[in-house]
């Protein structure tokens, strides 16, 4: 049966999950990001392990290990978001739970992300 | 009322998916793996804030990160978290060679799954063998 649709105005509805690849293609970029962070993060994780508070202060206070550990930070809760989201949608299935469960994830990735990038902030103006 | 015939036949088929007499792929198990390992690490992310706070509060946060954190629990936790990045990391760059089209044939797909298993663990044995063989704490 043919439609008088559109597949621009049929893209735009995007169907019962009320949205279209943006939540998939940001998993793929935030991953994509994540592959060279995470690498510096276990680089700087190894070479921090043992040593002193001291040790650990003048390499987080350097800016481009500031830069670095900020933007881990943000890509790593920012993938998790999505991520998050995922068993959530498959396995939840009440609408008043699956919201809920929704604000719990944004509300923790948002106040771990501001305890992260205000300690690193806080870090490099000691 | 007549009975439904289709009834009793419709109980007792086997119905599918049946979770608990399939024999699971291992590509299944991955994927179970990966959910887990990635929910291991966004709690992860609630240490890593643990960590960064107590830095900035100087020599006696040091300390009282080291006293919950550097002991058997603790660390047996760190290296759950340690293998939580190293596996998410493996597997995640498959996902990725997945998006492109590349190693979607079965037995391919099923092969590198064990090897990401057995890699991830040498993995996350490699970083703390390299702390305690103290070839860590370069930054010193």
């Amino acid at each position: 049966m043919s439609s008088a649709q559109t597949p621009l105005h049929k893209v735009r509805g995007m169907g019962s999950a009320h949205s279209g690849t943006g939540h998939f293609w940001h998993e793929r970029v935030t991953a994509v990001a994540l592959i060279p962070l995470s690498l510096w993060f276990l680089y700087a994780m190894l070479g921090l392990a043992g040593t002193s508070e001291v040790t650990a202060l003048q390499f987080l206070a350097h800016p481009w290990n500031a830069l670095l550990m900020g933007a881990f930070v943000c890509f790593s809760l920012w993938h998790a978001y999505l991520g998050l989201q995922v068993p959530v949608d498959d396995y939840v299935t009440t609408a008043g739970a699956k919201i809920f469960l929704m604000l719990v994830i944004r509300f923790s990735v948002i106040a771990t992300g501001a305890t992260c990038l205000f300690a690193i902030v806080r870090i490099a103006a000691l | 009322m007549a009975d439904n015939p289709q009834r009793p036949a419709a109980a007792n088929r086997p119905l599918s998916p049946h979770m608990t007499i399939y024999r699971w792929p291992v590509t299944m198990m991955t994927s179970i793996t990966h959910r887990i390992t990635g929910g291991g690490m966004a709690v992860g992310m609630i240490v890593l804030a643990w960590w960064l706070v107590c830095i900035s509060n100087g020599p006696e946060g040091w300390q009282s990160f080291h006293a919950i954190w550097d002991t058997p629990l603790g660390l047996l936790m760190l290296f759950g978290l340690t293998w939580c990045l190293v596996y998410h990391f493996l597997n995640g760059v498959r996902h990725l060679a997945w998006d492109l089209g590349y190693g979607f044939d079965k037995r391919e797909a099923e092969r590198n799954s064990v090897i990401i298993y057995a890699l991830s663990i040498l993995g996350a044995l490699a970083v703390f063998g390299a702390v305690w063989t103290g070839h860590a704490g370069y930054l010193q």
